[in-house]
C-alpha cells in the first residue's frame, strides 16, 4: 500500500482557494465575507483566505466567546485578526445562549456545545445581512467526515473553502499564510470548556485520522487492506462507522418523494443556476 | 507554411446563452486582430458544464440564434465551439461545430461521456457513434470532446483517417494539489495524453480547456500544443481567461510521418480480425 501522502502544494491550494472564494462569492453578487474567529486554526485559516479573496476592508471577523470559554482563546483570535490586518468585532453570546440554557435547564455538556455553536450560527448569519457578506465556513474535511461538528451550527456557512482539506493539510497551509504560531502551535479544541481538546474527545489523534480517511475516502481501500497495512482493526471500524453514522450531517433534510419532480431527488440545479 | 491559431481559455458562464455568445464574440474579435485563421473553443463553451437539468433548457438546434451567429462569423476565420445539441429526435448531445467561410463544416457527438466521481453526463446526454473527420481548409480536424481523448481507439481512428489536427476540447477540473508532484495532477495527466497523442498519431494535439468555477469545482485551463513529433510547443498554464496563440505548420505531420512511418505500417485488418474473434470468445 502506498504510503498516504497527505502534504498538498500549499501555493497552489491557496491560489485555488481564494479564487473559489472570490468567484461563487461574485456570482451572487458578494465582495464581502464574514466569519467566526474562535482563536483556532481552523477559522484562521478561513480568514486569512478570504482577506486574501476580497482584501481586509471586506472581511467581518467574529469573535463569540461564552462565558466559560478560555480567555485565551480571544487573545489567540485578536492575534490572528491583527496579523490579517482585521478589525474583529466581538459578540459575547453568553445571555443569548444562557437565555434558552437557563430557562430550559440545560445542563448535558454535548446539548450545551450544540446551543452554543447554533447561538454563533445566528449571530453570524445576522451580521451577514448587516454587512452584506456571505457567511465563510470553517470546517475542515477530517470533522466532517468525522461528524465533529454541530449540524447548522460551525457546520452551517454559505462558502467553505477548507472542507476539502485534511487537519493536517489546514496546519500546512496556516503555516503557508504565516499564521501567528500560537495558533498554530495549541492543541486544536472546541473550547467548549476548560481544558478540552478534540483528540481527548475523539479518543485518537488527528494526524492517525487524517491517515486513515485518506487511505479510505480519497484512495479507497477496504478495511481489510488497511488492518493488513497495520492499522488496528477497531480504530479502522470505529472510524468507518463514525463516517457514515454521520452522513446526515453532510446533506440537506431527507425530503419524501411524492410528485414526479422532487427537490434534491429529481430537481437537479447547481446553485450557481441564474447567476 | 504556417497557420495561426488561438485557443481561446474561456470561462463560460452557467447556462447563459447570450453572456457566453458576447464572450465568444469578444474572443473571435481578439484571434482575428491577432492574425489568426481559425479560434478553437473549449467543451460546452456556449452552455457552461454541470447543467444538470439545464441541459435541455440550454439545449441548441444546428440552426439556432447563437450558432447562426458564429457561422456568420466563420466567413473571416475557422470556428470550433461547444454546445447541447438537440437533434431532431430529440436525443441531447455534448457536441462541437466547426464552423468555415459561413458554413457549419462539422458537428462531432461527444462518443466517450463521463459518468463517474463528480460527472454526470451519461445521464444528461446521449453518447456519439462516429469520429468523423472535418475537412477544413486548414488540415483534416479529428475533434476528441475530452473524455474521448482518454480512449486510445478515438485518436486511433483518426489517425488511420490521416487526421492533421487532433482538437481536444475540455471542460477539465484541476484537482490533484499532492506535494509529491508539481503543479496539477489533471495538468500533468492530459500532458501525458496529449503528447502519446502527438508522438503516436503524428498530428498537432491542440488542447483547449476552460477556466472559472461552477459549484466549488475549478476549471483547470493548462490548455496546450503539442506537434506531431509529441512535444509540447507551448501551454497557458494559469486558471485566467486567455488566449494561447501558436503557428502550426502541417508540413511538421508529413516530416514525422516520413522520419517514422507509423501510418504506413500500422496493421488496421489485423486489429479488426483480432476484434472479431475476441467477439466470438466472449459469445
Amino acid at each position: 500500500m502506498k504510503e498516504p501522502q497527505l502534504d498538498v502544494q500549499a501555493d497552489l491550494v491557496e491560489e485555488i482557494l481564494v479564487r473559489f472564494l472570490r468567484t461563487e462569492a461574485g456570482k451572487f453578487g458578494f465582495t464581502r465575507a464574514v466569519l467566526g474567529l474562535s482563536g483556532g486554526i481552523d477559522s484562521a485559516v478561513s480568514a486569512a483566505l478570504a482577506v486574501r479573496a476580497f482584501g481586509p476592508e471586506n472581511v467581518l471577523a467574529v469573535m463569540m466567546p461564552y462565558a466559560t470559554s478560555d480567555p485565551a482563546s480571544e487573545a489567540d483570535a485578536r492575534e490572528v485578526a491583527a496579523s490579517l490586518g482585521l478589525e474583529p468585532r466581538l459578540v459575547d453570546i453568553s445571555a443569548m445562549a444562557d437565555g434558552y440554557l437557563a430557562q430550559e435547564d440545560v445542563e448535558d455538556r454535548m446539548r450545551r456545545g450544540n446551543v452554543m455553536a447554533r447561538t454563533r450560527m445566528i449571530v453570524l448569519y445576522d451580521l451577514s445581512v448587516e454587512w452584506g457578506g456571505l457567511v465563510i465556513g470553517t470546517s475542515n474535511k477530517t470533522e466532517a467526515l468525522l461528524g465533529y461538528s454541530t449540524q447548522f451550527g460551525d457546520s452551517a456557512s454559505a462558502l467553505n473553502p477548507i472542507g476539502d482539506l485534511y487537519k493536517h493539510q489546514v496546519f500546512q497551509l496556516a503555516r503557508h499564510l504565516e499564521l501567528p504560531s500560537s495558533v498554530i502551535d495549541k492543541p486544536p479544541s472546541a473550547d467548549l470548556f476548560a481544558g478540552q481538546t478534540d483528540e481527548d474527545e475523539l479518543g485518537f489523534t488527528y494526524e492517525e485520522a487524517d491517515r486513515l480517511l485518506y487511505l479510505l475516502v480519497d484512495e479507497r481501500y477496504d478495511v481489510d487492506r488497511l488492518v493488513e497495512a497495520g492499522f488496528e482493526r477497531e480504530f479502522v471500524l470505529k472510524v468507518v462507522r463514525r463516517v457514515a453514522m454521520n452522513q446526515y450531517k453532510r446533506l440537506p433534510p431527507i425530503i419524501a418523494k411524492l410528485s414526479s419532480r422532487t427537490i434534491n431527488h429529481d430537481f437537479r440545479y447547481l446553485r450557481s443556476w441564474g447567476h | 507554411m504556417t497557420t495561426r491559431l488561438h485557443l481561446a481559455q474561456l470561462d463560460p458562464t452557467l447556462g447563459n446563452l447570450d453572456a457566453n455568445l458576447a464572450k465568444h464574440v469578444a474572443a473571435i474579435d481578439a484571434a482575428r486582430a491577432d492574425g489568426a485563421e481559425l479560434v478553437f473553443f473549449p467543451e460546452l463553451s456556449l452552455s457552461g458544464y454541470f447543467l444538470k437539468d439545464q441541459t435541455a433548457e440550454v439545449a441548441l438546434a444546428r440552426d439556432a440564434a447563437p450558432l447562426e451567429a458564429l457561422r456568420e462569423l466563420s466567413k473571416e476565420l475557422t470556428i470550433g465551439a461547444g454546445f447541447v445539441e438537440r437533434a431532431r429526435d430529440g436525443r441531447l448531445y455534448n457536441a462541437y461545430a466547426i464552423f468555415e467561410d459561413g458554413k457549419l463544416l462539422h458537428v462531432h457527438r461527444k462518443v466517450h461521456l463521463v459518468t463517474y466521481g463528480m460527472f454526470e453526463e451519461g445521464r444528461d446526454f446521449a453518447a456519439g457513434e462516429h469520429f468523423q473527420v472535418a475537412e477544413s481548409k486548414h488540415g483534416r480536424i479529428g475533434v476528441m470532446i475530452c473524455e474521448d481523448l482518454w480512449h486510445a481507439s478515438s485518436a486511433w481512428l483518426y489517425f488511420l483517417a490521416g487526421v492533421d489536427l487532433f482538437l481536444v476540447p475540455s471542460a477539465g477540473p484541476a484537482r490533484g494539489v499532492s506535494a509529491v508532484h508539481d503543479g496539477f495532477g489533471s495538468t500533468r495527466t492530459w500532458r501525458t495524453l496529449l503528447t502519446n497523442v502527438g508522438a503516436m498519431f503524428q498530428g498537432w494535439a491542440l488542447y483547449v480547456n476552460r477556466v472559472g468555477c461552477e459549484d466549488g469545482i475549478t476549471f483547470g485551463g493548462g490548455s496546450r500544443v503539442v506537434d506531431p513529433f509529441g512535444a509540447e510547443q507551448t501551454a497557458l498554464d494559469s486558471l485566467d481567461v486567455g488566449a494561447l496563440a501558436c503557428e502550426i505548420d502541417l508540413a511538421e505531420c508529413e516530416r514525422a510521418r516520413l522520419k517514422t512511418p507509423l501510418r504506413r505500417d500500422e496493421k488496421p485488418w489485423l486489429v479488426l480480425r483480432e476484434l472479431q474473434r475476441l467477439e466470438e470468445e466472449e459469445r
